[in-house]
C-alpha cells in the first residue's frame, strides 16, 4: 500500500504486507524502519538486492524470509550490480516479450550497509551508476560495521570509538572524518541523490518516491541510528535519530542532477553536536578534558558544511 | 528480433570467434562481462553482433570481473540466459562468485580462455585459472580447438539449464592456442544451433511475481551441509545429462564428445593423461612412436573436468596391457602433485590392475610442449613399463631450465 494511501504514522509504520516483522535485527535498530518504509512507498512490484550486512543476516535466515517480494543477496559488494543484472534482465526480456506479465510494474532497488556502501561494496556501486540502469540504491548508514560487532568504516565519524578504532589511554577514537558519500555519488551525476532519515518519515518517504519514479540510477544515504554500537537504548532510536538531525550532524538534503541541491529540513532551534554525542556511549571519551578538542572539531565541521549546503542551494549550481 | 547471421558450411575461426558465434546463436538475455587477454575477443565480438543487431539482449559492460559475474547471477535470478567469458586474474577475481553462482543453482554459461595466474605476470596459457575454479562447483567442459570450443559451449546451456541439473558449466580453451588459433569451424545454422539449445526454461524467477522467491539465504550449521551435499549431487547426477545431451548433439552434427576422451587405448603399453590442446599433440606424438618405435602408447584426457569422471578414468586404466600413466599438468602445484595427477591417483586406487603413475608438470606460462618433448616423456614410461618400477622421480617438471627438478622417489627402485 503506497504511502498516499496511509493516514498516520502508526498504520503507515505498521502496514507490513512486504516486509515482516519476524526477522532478527536487533530490537531499536533503524533498519527496518527504513526497509518498510521504502516498501510501503510504491504500490509497484519490487526486485530488492541485498548486500551482506544486518539487514541481510537478519530477513533471509533458511528456512525463513521476511521479504514477500522477490530478493536476492549474493555478496558482500555487488547488490548493486545484482539489482542492475536483474533490470538488464528484465529490459531484455520485455524486448524479447519472455516476461510472465509484461505490463507488471517493477521498481528495482538495492540496499547495503555503509560497510558495503562506502567501502567493500563501492566500486560496484559507482559501476551501476554510472552504467545508467533504472534502480534506486539505498545505504543504511550506521556508521560502521554492525553485523561483525562495530568495526570503524569510512562512514564512521571522526571521534567515535569502534572496536578496530578504539578509543584509550592514547588514542580518542577514529581519526578520520566520514566520506561524504553524498557528494560522491552526485559527482556520478546520478539524476536524483538525497541524504535523508527515519525521524522525518514523510520527507524521506517523498524522497524514496522521488528516487522510484526518477528514471535512472538514484541513491540514498539514510542514517541508520544503531542501539548496539552507537550505544543507546533502544527505545531512544528515533530521539537519537533527531538529535542527529536537528544538531547537523545529518543534514538532510538532495541533490538533482548532480547540481541542483535542496535543504529538505531545516531545524527550527539547531542544537549544538555536543548533545547528539552525549547521547550515545561510542563518544562518551568525548567528554575527557583531553578530548574536549575534537567536540570542538567537530561543532566546527558540522557548521562548516552546514554553510557549504546553503551556498549550493542558494547557487543552484 | 536479432538479425540471421549469414555462416557458410566451413568457417574460418579462431576459439574466441567460435565461443562469441555460440552465445550468439544461443540468443542470450544478458551478457555482463568484463575484457581480458586473452578472451578480449569474446566480449569485444559480442560487441559487435549488439551494435549490428545480430542479438536482441542486454549486453552490460561492467567495471570488473567480479561484477560482470556478480550482474550474470542478478540476471539469471531474473529468469533469462545469461552468459559471459574471462580469464587468469578476472578468473581470479570472480571466484567468490563463481561459489555464489553454483550455490544459487543458477545455470550461467562462462567460457573460460585458459591463463596463467600472476606473480609473475603473464599473459599465455596454462590451467592455473581452471584449477583454481575446480571446487567451484561448476560443470567444466574442456576443449582442444576452435570447432570444439564452439560445439561445447552450445551444448554448455542445454545441460546447465536442464531442470534437473540447473548448475553453471564453464568451457574452457587454451589461451592463444586456441583462442587466436584460426582454424576450419563448421558453425550450425543460426535456427539449427537454437533449436538444439532450446528456449530457456526460467525457474523461481524474480520477475515472477505471482510467486515471491528469497535468493542465496543465509544458512548456518543446521542446513548449509544439506544444502551443499544437494549441490555435490546434483553434479554427481549431472553426468548422465552430459551424456544424453553430447549423444542429441552428435546426432545433429556427427561430432561426437565423451565425458573421458581416449585414443589407442585398447592395446596400450603406456598412457598420457592430459587435457586441453596439448591432447591433439599428445595424440600425433602416439601415433608416431608407435609407428617408428612400435611402442604402444594411448591418450586418455577427462573432457569433463568436473564432475570429474572418476568411473570412467578409473575404467580406461583397467586394462592388463597396461603398465606406466604418466599424468600431464600444466598448473604449478603449489607444493603438492599435480591436480591431475591426484585425481588420477586416485582413480587408481578401485582398479583391478594398478598401473605404475607419475606427474609432470609442463607447459606453465605458455611454454611450448612439442610433439618431441611429449614423445621423449611417453618413452621414458616405456622404460618405466619394462623396469618393472618407475625409473625417476615421480613428480619431474618439462620444459624447464635450470638444475632437473625432480620430486619423491619410488620405493620400489630403491
Amino acid at each position: 500500500m503506497a504511502i498516499t494511501n496511509i493516514k498516520n504514522l502508526k498504520e503507515f509504520s505498521t502496514a507490513n504486507e512486504r516486509f515482516e516483522g519476524a526477522h532478527l535485527l536487533c530490537p531499536g535498530c533503524a533498519h527496518s524502519m527504513i526497509v518498510r518504509e521504502l516498501m510501503n512507498a510504491t504500490d509497484d512490484n519490487l526486485v530488492i538486492a541485498s548486500n551482506t550486512g544486518c539487514l541481510e543476516v537478519s530477513t533471509a535466515v533458511y528456512p525463513y524470509t521476511s521479504w514477500d517480494t522477490s530478493w536476492i543477496h549474493i555478496g558482500f559488494e555487488n547488490a548493486a550490480t545484482a539489482a542492475t543484472g536483474a533490470e538488464a534482465m528484465y529490459k531484455a526480456r520485455k524486448r524479447k516479450g519472455t516476461l510472465p506479465d509484461p505490463d507488471a510494474p517493477v521498481k528495482f532497488v538495492a540496499f547495503g550497509g555503509d560497510g558495503s556502501t562506502y567501502d567493500i561494496g563501492f566500486q560496484w556501486l559507482s559501476g551501476a551508476i554510472e552504467r545508467g540502469h533504472d534502480f534506486t540504491y539505498i545505504c543504511l548508514d550506521n556508521e560502521n560495521y554492525a553485523n561483525t560487532g562495530g568495526q570503524r568504516s569510512s562512514a564512521t565519524p571522526i571521534g567515535a570509538h569502534t572496536s578496530t578504532a578504539q578509543a584509550g589511554s592514547v588514542s580518542y577514537g577514529k581519526k578520520q572524518k566520514k566520506k561524504d558519500i553524498v557528494a560522491i555519488m552526485a559527482a556520478h551525476g546520478a539524476p536524483y541523490v538525497a541524504q535523508l532519515a527515519p525521524n522525518k518519515w514523510k520527507i524521506m518517504a517523498k524522497g524514496f518516491q522521488k528516487a522510484l519514479e526518477t528514471e535512472g540510477p538514484c541513491f540514498i544515504n539514510t542514517v541508520s541510528a544503531c542501539t548496539t554500537e552507537w550505544k543507546f537504548d533502544p527505545k531512544d532510536t528515533i530521539h537519537v535519530t533527531d538529535l542527529a538531525t536537528d544538531s547537523l550532524m545529518f543534514p538532510i538534503y538532495e541533490i538533482i542532477n548532480g547540481r541542483e541541491l535542496n535543504i529538505l529540513y531545516r531545524p527550527k532551534n539547531v542544537i549544538p553536536v555536543e548533545e547528539y554525542l552525549a547521547a550515545q556511549g561510542r563518544y562518551k571519551h568525548l567528554f575527557k578534558p583531553e578530548n574536549r578538542h575534537v567536540i570542538e572539531r567537530i561543532q566546527k565541521d558540522v557548521d562548516e558544511f552546514w554553510e557549504y549546503l546553503q551556498r549550493r542551494e542558494e547557487a543552484r549550481v | 528480433m536479432a538479425k540471421k547471421f549469414e555462416l557458410n558450411e566451413v568457417e574460418v575461426w579462431d576459439g574466441n570467434y567460435a565461443a562469441s558465434q555460440a552465445l550468439r546463436q544461443a540468443q542470450v538475455d544478458v551478457v555482463a562481462a568484463y575484457p581480458i587477454t586473452p578472451s578480449t575477443p569474446i566480449v569485444e565480438n559480442y560487441g559487435a553482433y549488439e551494435a549490428n543487431g545480430y542479438v536482441d539482449g542486454e549486453f552490460v559492460m561492467v567495471e570488473s570481473e567480479h561484477a560482470a559475474m556478480s550482474g550474470c547471477i542478478g540476471a539469471a535470478a531474473a529468469g533469462g540466459r545469461v552468459a559471459t567469458a574471462t580469464s587468469s586474474q578476472g578468473f581470479a577475481l570472480m571466484v567468490e562468485t563463481l561459489y555464489q553462482a553454483s550455490g544459487m543453482r543458477l545455470p550461467i554459461v562462462l567460457t573460460v580462455v585458459n591463463r596463467a595466474l600472476a606473480s609473475p605476470l603473464n599473459v599465455r596459457g596454462d590451467h592455473s585459472d581452471m584449477y583454481l575454479g575446480r571446487d567451484a562447483g561448476w560443470i567444466h567442459l574442456d576443449a582442444y580447438n576452435s570447432q570444439e570450443a564452439y560445439d561445447l559451449t552450445l551444448c554448455a546451456f542445454k545441460i546447465g539449464e536442464n531442470l534437473d541439473v540447473r548448475l553453471p558449466v564453464m568451457v574452457h580453451q587454451d589461451g592463444f592456442t586456441t583462442s587466436h588459433k584460426a582454424q576450419n569451424v563448421r558453425p550450425l545454422q543460426d535456427e539449427d544451433a537454437y533449436k538444439f539449445v532450446g528456449d530457456y526454461k526460467p525457474v523461481d524467477d524474480m520477475l515472477d511475481f505471482t510467486r515471491p522467491v528469497t535468493h542465496g539465504a543465509q544458512t548456518e550449521e543446521d542446513w548449509h551441509f544439506e544444502h551443499k551435499a544437494k549441490q555435490h549431487k546434483a553434479l554427481m547426477d549431472s553426468r548422465a545429462v552430459i551424456d544424453e545431451v553430447f549423444k542429441e548433439f552428435k546426432d545433429l552434427t556427427g561430432r561426437e564428445y565423451k565425458r573421458v576422451e581416449s585414443y589407442m587405448m585398447d592395446d596400450a603399453e603406456v598412457a598420457m593423461v592430459l587435457l586441453g590442446s596439448s591432447v591433439e599433440t599428445a595424440v600425433l606424438a602416439a601415433k608416431e612412436l608407435r609407428e617408428k618405435e612400435g611402442i604402444k602408447v594411448g591418450i586418455i584426457s577427462p573432457r569433463v573436468f568436473r564432475p570429474f569422471p572418476f568411473d570412467l578414468v578409473r575404467d580406461e586404466l583397467d586394462r592388463e596391457n597396461l603398465k606406466a600413466v604418466v599424468c600431464m599438468d600444466k598448473s604449478a602445484p603449489g607444493g603438492a602433485m599435480g591436480a591431475l595427477f591426484n585425481e588420477v591417483a586416485g582413480a587408481l586406487t578401485s582398479t583391478k590392475v594398478r598401473p605404475m603413475v607419475t606427474n609432470y608438470i609442463y607447459g606453465l606460462g605458455g611454454r611450448d610442449f612439442s610433439i618431441e618433448e611429449a614423445q621423449r616423456i611417453m618413452r621414458e614410461q616405456k622404460a618405466h613399463a619394462d623396469a618393472g618400477y618407475i625409473t625417476t622421480p615421480i613428480q619431474q617438471f618439462s620444459g624447464v631450465r635450470g638444475p632437473k627438478l625432480g620430486f619423491f622417489e619410488t620405493r620400489r627402485g630403491k
